[in-house]
């Protein structure tokens, strides 16, 4: 399975092409001097400095920031839980209906999800603020979390826990010494994921959020909506850049510790 | 007792914010619009009978007497529809690829293919305006290579609307296909073309049959979201394009019309609890198949 065929290398380039040139085009055009974005008028980072001097897009920002740390904080430590009950868990009453309310959320339409959660929080007198836009984001993406850490459940040595069990250890000692190192990597890109999901919702944030609180995808579509904008751009790219750099050096840091952990097996089969 | 509090933590914040919202949203699309805030008439205060008695379908009745949330409806499913087959057709050609591809590239590959999901949706709709416009870099493109004399109009055209649906949901399509590709035993193949098949027959026979659990997996994961997409439909979409996420959001928030908003909501719901129920179905065999 290790020839390409020209067929193969065709889809990958074209592909490729496709996914990328959208964004590249987006971060060139944001160093454009030109108020016109779809004309080229020499490179500017005039935008850059528009951006930020404007109070509203970093008041904005902040918001964002703030409810995606603690939403994806509080969805970590409840989607692991979940995963660790769904694997682990054996059968208890109502696993069905849990499972289903796990799988949901993952394609449920977003307009379905905020609407919902609106007229409850309306039902219950909640004020609409960052409170309300904490409790959705973490619903929702502790469903991601789960299934992320789900896969790395199911597919690990069950007896390295047993092991444990048998030597004497309390079932919090198994899982805080042997089940969650091991895990770690998955409760870190559950984590990671449900950050990114917070930072990107528009449709259920614009339901759950009230005057007091606008997140930044709020803030750039009552923008883009009047057609496209080189301030935009200029936030896109830094957005992109934030995002590439973070994810290369997540790839880099698990390659490293695959790489150790390769080194350290070696090192003890040496040994034996 | 340890085991109990771990079940219902979760379990409970499911029911709470996830079920109940349900049953809240039905709920007031079976009650009366008043201009009052919160803007409707709550229909359950004492007690069920009563309750039982005030229940009116008068909103769900609107919805059958509306032209407007029929076609909305129709071409949502239609949208949604062609595009999942379009999304499988960029997509699968793809993981196909990266699955053939030598070992030491695959990660990196990989990577190619999530990084665009970590980038904010809104921005790659957003990416699209500017080359799908008037004068935009396509139509450029296009008239200096001179394969068009005017300008196409495809934004604001379900074309666009299309090419976006493409666009942002391609990672969702490659993933569970590479990963069904990825674990398909290559001597299957090898003992296929062995007996005879040809490479096309092979690959009709054994590599798709075996890659299926990927395919539904991704055309769920694509076509579930997109028949309540609102974002692409607004941006990419005209005036012409109708989809129901559309129709809610406007509903909800231009019209303030809460009741016609929830059973809007209520009968996409009963649209979907199939391809829901599908989905889970798939999601879970596959986790205790891994077992």
């Amino acid at each position: 399975m290790t020839r390409l065929s020209p067929f193969n290398v065709v889809s990958l380039t074209l592909g490729f092409v496709f996914l990328y040139v959208p964004m590249l085009i987006l971060v060139i055009y944001s160093f454009n001097a030109s108020q016109l974005v779809t004309v080229w008028a020499g490179f500017s980072t005039r935008w850059y400095g528009e951006l930020l001097s404007n109070d509203a897009f970093l008041d904005a920002a902040w918001v964002t920031l703030r409810v995606a740390v603690i939403s994806s904080t509080i969805a970590t430590v409840l989607g692991t839980m979940a995963a660790y009950v769904l694997v682990r868990g054996g059968r208890f009453m109502g696993r069905t209906l849990f499972s289903g309310m796990i799988y949901a959320p993952l394609v449920m339409p977003e307009v379905i999800t905020g609407l919902s959660l609106l007229l409850l929080f309306i039902g219950l007198g909640l004020d609409r603020g960052v409170l309300t836009i904490v409790l959705a984001h973490t619903t929702f993406s502790m469903c991601f979390v789960s299934v992320v850490v789900s896969s790395r459940l199911v597919s690990f040595d069950r007896s390295l826990e047993e092991a444990a069990l048998d030597l004497g250890a309390s079932p919090w000692d198994a899982f805080r010494l042997v089940t969650l190192p091991i895990i770690a990597p998955a409760v870190i890109s559950g984590w990671l994921l449900a950050f990114t999901l917070s930072l990107d919702d528009l449709v259920i944030a614009s339901f759950t959020s009230g005057p007091s609180a606008t997140t930044l995808p709020m803030k750039i579509w009552s923008s883009v909506r009047l057609g496209v904008s080189p301030e935009i751009n200029a936030l896109s790219t830094i957005l992109i850049g934030l995002v590439t750099v973070g994810v290369i050096a997540a790839s880099l840091a698990s390659k490293h510790a695959a790489l150790r952990a390769k080194r350290d097996e070696q090192a003890a089969a040496r040994a034996a | 007792m340890r085991r109990a509090v771990l079940i219902a933590v979760p379990y409970f914040w499911l029911l709470a914010l996830f079920l109940i919202p349900f049953a809240v949203v039905f709920k007031i699309s079976l009650s009366d619009i008043a201009l009052a805030i919160p803007p409707y008439t709550p229909t359950a205060k004492d007690g069920i009978w009563t309750m039982l008695s005030q229940l009116d379908f008068e909103n769900f009745v609107f919805l059958t007497q509306d032209d407007l949330y029929w076609k909305a409806y129709v071409s949502s499913l239609q949208i949604a529809l062609i595009s999942t087959v379009l999304t499988l057709l960029v997509g699968y050609p793809m993981a196909y690829a990266m699955a053939r591809a030598p070992e030491q590239w695959r990660p990196t590959l990989l990577m190619l293919v999530i990084l665009p999901f970590w980038t904010s949706f809104l921005i790659r709709v957003y990416a699209w305006v500017g080359i799908l416009s008037g004068e935009g870099f396509l139509n450029q493109f296009l008239l200096w290579i001179g394969i068009i004399d005017a300008p196409l109009t495809i934004l604001n055209t379900n074309i666009a609307v299309y090419i976006g649906i493409v666009y942002t949901y391609l990672p969702f399509m490659i993933l569970p296909i590479y990963s069904a590709l990825d674990r398909l035993d290559g001597s299957l193949i090898e003992a296929a073309e062995d007996l005879g098949c040809s490479r096309i027959r092979a690959f009709w026979l054994v590599t798709i049959p075996l890659s299926r659990n990927g395919i539904i997996a991704g055309c769920f994961l694509v076509f579930i979201p997109a028949l309540g997409e609102f974002v692409i439909p607004s941006l990419l979409g005209g005036s012409g394009t109708l989809m129901i996420g559309k129709v809610l959001f406007e509903e909800f928030f231009s019209n303030r019309d809460w009741p016609v908003a929830s059973a809007v909501a209520v009968i996409l719901l009963l649209i979907l609890i199939i391809p829901i129920v599908l989905f889970q179905r798939n999601e879970q065999k596959q986790v205790e198949d891994g077992s």
